[in-house]
């Protein structure tokens, strides 16, 4: 017993440094395959309000290139709103819209690790939910991962984790968005069967499949294409709409219909 | 004031958080270097202090910047295994003379003191950049941020540590 205590005595600084890697071991394989941790990340009151702090400086720099992408997409806005068609039997009215919008400003992007994350100044408080959508006036930017009262974290489509349902434009031809942690301007397009006529430069919006985004939504052009080693499915170089080293005003999409779909899609699953 | 060794590396501590929390996390240099200055803590950390609690505090640091940087415990990792092996490192390079007594980096030369910066930081580099992606199909992704981060990295805590030469140790 003498010597077993002698031992861990001797060895306490190893015994030390093996639990701490451990532990973070643990905490950063476990997000490997699970969710980011939901109590640290910097969307806690003392990172959050770092960020927040120093964004608020840094956002002065930029307010005129700011300013003219906004002025840019309420032209294009207006441009549809002045040649919309009429909408037959249908009012503007609360109860008969399907997605809500609520602008966010980004405090803190990341693009340059394998898993990206980006912290963005509205919280529980502004009813946003762990997987809202968020976009941004060019098109898709990610998924809202946690929430803390005041910020939210957004799972960047820059992340391994990342799996976005997306299709060709103006086709039902539809596959999954993934990122290869290679390029930060190029994402990749998989599970489009070999069948499907492509061509570079083709459009890549969102797919009709997820609850989160609504249809529609641009994503990025066709870089390049090649088959898969199988033969069967392409695999298809995109690149984005966004520059996501450059991202200062988000939109956040909550599908009102949500709660409902995920209803009705867990009961049909229960009754098999 | 500032011959409180305490004090000395709270301070340090802190500014180096700031730096790399605000201003060398959003580098992006060619979209993907970022150099991981917090290093210099471990570099600069006093020598016959007890060790248990260097490795505690260089835990403290990584998590510190891993919650910053949404990077879940790698920088942790990395800190904590940097602070284990840094007697073996130092062992290496000094030879038997950093056992003694009356060793202090004034006695060693400059080239000593910056292959074992350079040590530190590549060892840095290697555990966070391979547990961050932990894929055997990216081995030349890794390899080519070990190569790059380490090297900006190293300019930078050279530049660093000669601004902010430490006189009393």
């Amino acid at each position: 017993m003498q010597r077993i205590i002698n031992f861990i005595l001797e060895y306490r600084n190893a015994f030390l440094y093996a639990f701490l890697a451990l532990v973070s071991l643990i905490f950063t394989l476990r997000s490997h395959s699970y969710h980011q941790s939901k109590f640290f990340n910097s969307s806690k009151w003392i990172s959050g309000s770092v960020y927040n702090a120093s964004s608020n400086i840094k956002d002065y720099f930029k307010l005129r290139e700011e300013n003219e992408r906004l002025a840019t997409e309420n032209q294009r806005l207006r441009y549809q709103l002045f040649n919309r068609l009429p909408m037959v039997g249908r009012t503007l009215d609360s109860s008969n819209i399907d997605y809500e919008v609520i602008f966010a400003r980004v405090t803190k992007n990341s693009f340059a690790s394998p898993r990206n994350y980006l912290t963005i100044d509205k919280g529980l408080k502004d009813s946003i939910k762990q997987d809202m959508g968020v976009i941004t006036t060019k098109g898709i930017l990610g998924i809202v991962e946690n929430t803390s009262q005041n910020y939210a974290i957004v799972q960047s489509i820059l992340n391994t984790k990342s799996i976005i349902n997306a299709k060709i434009k103006n086709t039902n031809y539809f596959g999954s968005l993934i990122w290869d942690a290679k390029k930060y301007d190029v994402v990749q397009l998989i599970d489009i069967p070999r069948l499907v006529p492509l061509t570079v430069g083709d459009t890549i919006v969102t797919g009709a499949m997820s609850s989160i985004f609504p249809e529609n939504i641009p994503i990025g052009v066709i870089k390049k294409y090649d088959l898969n080693q199988a033969k069967s499915f392409y695999n298809i170089d995109i690149a984005l709409f966004n520059d996501m080293a450059n991202i200062k005003n988000v939109y956040i999409i909550k599908n009102r219909n949500k709660a409902e779909v995920l209803e009705l899609e867990k009961s049909t699953n229960d009754v098999e | 004031m500032l011959n409180n060794p305490i004090l000395i590396n709270i301070l340090r501590f802190a500014l180096l958080v700031i730096a790399q929390i605000l201003i060398f996390n959003q580098l992006n240099f060619f979209g993907f270097i970022n150099p991981l200055v917090y290093v210099l803590f471990i570099y600069w950390y006093p020598l016959r202090e007890n060790r248990a609690f260097f490795l505690l505090i260089s835990f403290f640091l990584g998590f510190v910047i891993d919650v910053f940087s949404d990077t879940m415990a790698l920088h942790a990792l990395a800190t904590v295994t940097l602070a284990y092996s840094r007697p073996i490192l130092m062992r290496f390079i000094f030879g038997a003379n950093y056992e003694l007594q009356g060793f202090t980096f004034k006695n060693a030369t400059r080239l000593q003191r910056m292959t074992y910066l350079l040590l530190l930081i590549v060892l840095q580099q290697i555990i966070f950049f391979s547990f961050e992606i932990l894929s055997f199909g990216h081995i030349l992704l890794i390899l080519k941020k070990i190569l790059f981060t380490s090297f900006v990295t190293f300019i930078f805590c050279v530049l660093l540590s000669s601004l902010f030469a430490v006189e009393n140790e």
